[in-house]
């Protein structure tokens, strides 16, 4: 079967015997940076989601590469819930300013303070960020808007296109997605509506770690083990805060701990985990049984659709 | 742990509705351990609340609403799941007539394909209408996975004559003898997806996983003559950069190296690669697949969309051409349709001009002169572009073939464009199927 010549591909000649292919974090990496270059080369005004997060700090890394020895050509743009936990925040700081880049936030406590947004009962405001960041893609004119989802999330994610074309309410309509063909990628948009861009489309979880151990990418600390002060709730180790709680009946314990996402700290848990390097954490991840979102995002479980329906509303 | 040197295979799956492909890959997904508990949960407690007794393993992948109410898939979901030898990215692409665009893109970025039939109804008209499309479209390697063999008692003959028919049928597309395998399996039950099975001592071939983890992955085009479409010009003046001018893109096939002559596409100039970049250091040589930065010598005027081409073989830059397009939009085609063409990283104006050419998909036959293409049709056209395109016959290189139709007012995707009359695959299908054929395909255009 090796001898036969690939007749139907684009395969003429037999290769050399002694070229390795591209390994599959070379492929994922070329790829990415293919995109965040097309992109480049057809937006007037594209951005990046920026969070701090594991995903969007291998989003900003690559990009860096992808214009290497120029500077990024984009800004940034993070939606801050008020309720992340200081280690990011600092991190999310410190890097925009190494790489010398543009930092736009939008503030979901500016629109709880004014009235545009109210706190829902549950404390929680992953659900209030869709508004200020459609506000936010309006007001800077965003035209293309970088994400770090990955199609191995979840199962709706799954069906997701790396250009999602968004109507001017910011919505995906999984019907009008367009077929994405080769490496070709379809950009056109109407005024007013806006690409959602995901270069990290096809990277699994434990892809993005081996590929943060590769690149040796710094990330916050919260992704390694560590002690903190915790509470119990709805099976998820919650970090006591100011924002959301521990209530009276949910007793604090120090444990050893350390987070596989990052996002609002009232919905985000930790993991007991003893992993405190990138190799120990890349082993904890292959070995896990859980999927990263079902171990730490309460959002997600609100219904079996629950991130269709967010993504529906403009969500990332 | 599986090691990080391990190689990607990307794959599409394919089948008539009910031939249970969601399950299959829900097979594949659970026995490789790729499910974890939690997403595991929830289809026990939804395949609970459905009133079956065992977990239906489709619902780990028909992930929109609208489909798990309907019971299809119905648009394009990608899949990753991993072994200690390889990584895969999954493209599974509905079985539904009116989805094949869906097919159609699955198929595109595929190394291989994974049909399904049902071993109680054989290969079907649409299973040969799938492998002429995968065909069509350059996909390398076919497995025919003969599901729901628990169904027919494990029998021996009634697989032979299906993996028969079908073989019979890819050689006739042009695949050759050994990039075609036909396997045994119960996606349900789980025979011969990852385990193999007690129930079929008559089948020595490799499992289905066995088969995707060991199948020579088609390296891209390195051997062919260099093709570097042009995405982005990058541009600073640092200390450390001085009148620093990049020309950034992925080589699309062939290699490149210092020192090699090229020739920039339209314009005709000539030069040669002085430094292949990256921001981990210089290469000696870039491969088709990677993104690099080429330094030129020579101070010429590059701009995105252009190509950097091998100076020995450039493609010649056409402003009329055949092409074979997938009809993917409700509107319908009609000669003398003013459209987009994307091809590489330029999009200019085009016209169709003619249309040559339909493939018949009911009677695997080709109709010459149709009026129109509509969805999901499949035909031979003429291009007229407003500016010239360095384009490569899509059976030579699927990346520098490849070409999307566009509409110009509301931006969709049209059509998947190939390069030259790529219906070659089709019109066999035509013969192979003993009907008469009204046009040939693959007679020389125009």
């Amino acid at each position: 079967m090796a001898e036969d010549d690939g007749d139907m591909s684009t395969q003429q000649t037999q290769p050399g015997p002694t070229r390795a292919p591209l390994d599959a974090l070379a492929r994922l990496e070329s790829e990415a940076i293919h995109i965040f270059r097309e992109v480049a080369g057809e937006f007037d005004r594209p951005v990046i989601l920026f969070s701090g997060g594991k995903d969007s700090t291998v989003l900003l890394h690559l990009a860096v590469k992808a214009f290497w020895p120029a500077p990024v050509p984009f800004p940034l743009l993070h939606v801050d819930t008020g309720h992340n936990l200081d280690e990011v925040i600092e991190f999310r700081d410190r890097t925009v300013e190494r790489y010398g880049l543009r930092l736009v936030v939008a503030n979901v406590q500016d629109y709880i303070d004014d009235g545009r947004l109210e706190e829902r009962p549950d404390g929680t405001r992953n659900p209030l960020q869709t508004v200020p960041l459609l506000d936010a893609i309006t007001t800077g004119k965003f035209d293309a808007v970088f994400g770090g989802g990955r199609r191995d999330e979840e199962r709706a994610r799954a069906k997701e296109r790396i250009f999602s074309l968004r109507n001017s309410f910011g919505q995906w309509e999984p019907r009008r997605q367009r077929p994405e063909l080769w490496n070709l990628y379809n950009g056109r948009h109407r005024a007013g509506e806006h690409v959602r861009v995901f270069p990290l489309s096809n990277w699994t979880e434990l892809d993005v770690w081996r590929y943060i151990k590769r690149e040796a990418i710094v990330l916050p600390s919260i992704y390694f083990a560590h002690t903190r002060e915790v509470f119990q709730r709805d099976g998820m180790w919650l970090t006591a805060g100011p924002w959301f709680g521990p209530r009276a009946d949910e007793p604090v314990e120090e444990l050893t701990v350390r987070y596989r996402t990052v996002g609002d700290g009232s919905c985000t848990g930790a993991v007991l985990s003893e992993a405190a390097d990138l190799d120990e954490v890349i082993a904890e991840v292959s070995a896990s049984r859980l999927t990263e979102r079902g171990a730490t995002r309460a959002d997600d479980r609100l219904s079996e659709a629950a991130m269709e329906d967010r993504k529906r509303e403009g969500y990332f | 742990m599986a090691t990080t040197t391990q190689d990607l295979l990307r794959l599409a799956t394919a089948g008539s509705v009910d031939d249970g492909k969601s399950t299959l890959v829900g097979r594949l997904l659970y026995d490789t351990k790729s499910v974890l508990a939690d997403t595991l949960d929830a289809v026990h407690r939804a395949s609970v609340d459905k009133g079956l007794s065992t977990p239906d393993l489709s619902l780990l992948v028909d992930g929109l609403r609208s489909e798990r109410e309907q019971g299809i898939t119905i648009d394009v979901a990608y899949r990753y799941f991993a072994t200690p030898r390889r990584s895969f990215v999954l493209a599974d692409t509905p079985g539904h007539v009116q989805y094949t665009r869906n097919t159609v893109t699955g198929a595109s970025t595929a190394q291989l394909a994974v049909l399904l039939v049902d071993a109680r109804k054989g290969v079907l008209e649409q299973t040969r209408r799938h492998a002429a499309v995968l065909a069509l479209l350059g996909v390398p390697r076919l497995v025919l996975a003969v599901n729901k063999i628990d169904l027919v008692s494990y029998d021996e003959a009634t697989f032979e004559v299906i993996a028969k028919e079908f073989t019979d049928h890819a050689t006739a597309l042009g695949y050759p003898i050994g990039s075609v395998l036909s396997i045994p399996v119960s996606a349900l039950v789980g025979d011969n997806v990852v385990e193999r099975s007690g129930h079929t001592p008559w089948y020595v071939g490799p499992t289905l996983l066995e088969h995707l983890e060991t199948v020579p992955v088609e390296p891209d085009p390195h051997d062919a003559p260099l093709r570097f479409p042009v995405q982005y010009v990058i541009r600073t003046n640092t200390a450390e950069h001085t009148d620093y001018r990049g020309y950034a893109g992925q080589v699309a096939a062939g290699t490149v190296r210092p020192g090699d002559e090229v020739v920039v596409l339209p314009s005709g100039l000539r030069t040669t690669v002085a430094r292949v970049d990256t921001p981990d250091g210089e290469l000696a040589e870039a491969e088709a697949g990677q993104s690099v930065t080429l330094v030129l010598a020579d101070d010429i005027d590059i701009s995105r969309g252009d190509l950097i081409a091998a100076a020995v073989e450039p493609p010649l830059a056409v402003d009329e051409f055949e092409a074979t397009l997938a009809w993917l939009s409700d509107k319908p085609l009609r000669a003398g349709a003013r459209v987009l063409v994307k091809h590489g990283a330029r999009t200019v104006r085009a016209v169709v001009g003619e249309l040559n050419a339909r493939f018949d998909e009911q009677k695997l036959t080709s109709v010459p002169d149709p009026t129109s293409l509509e969805l999901n049709e499949i035909g031979r056209v003429l291009v007229r572009t407003a500016e010239p395109l360095p384009v490569d016959d899509y059976a030579v290189n699927r990346r520098t073939g490849a070409f999307l139709v566009i509409d110009a007012a509301d931006g969709s995707t049209l059509a998947a464009g190939l390069v030259g009359a790529g219906l070659q695959a089709l019109s066999t299908t035509g013969s192979a199927s003993g009907a008469s054929t009204a046009g040939d395909l693959v007679s020389p255009g125009p």
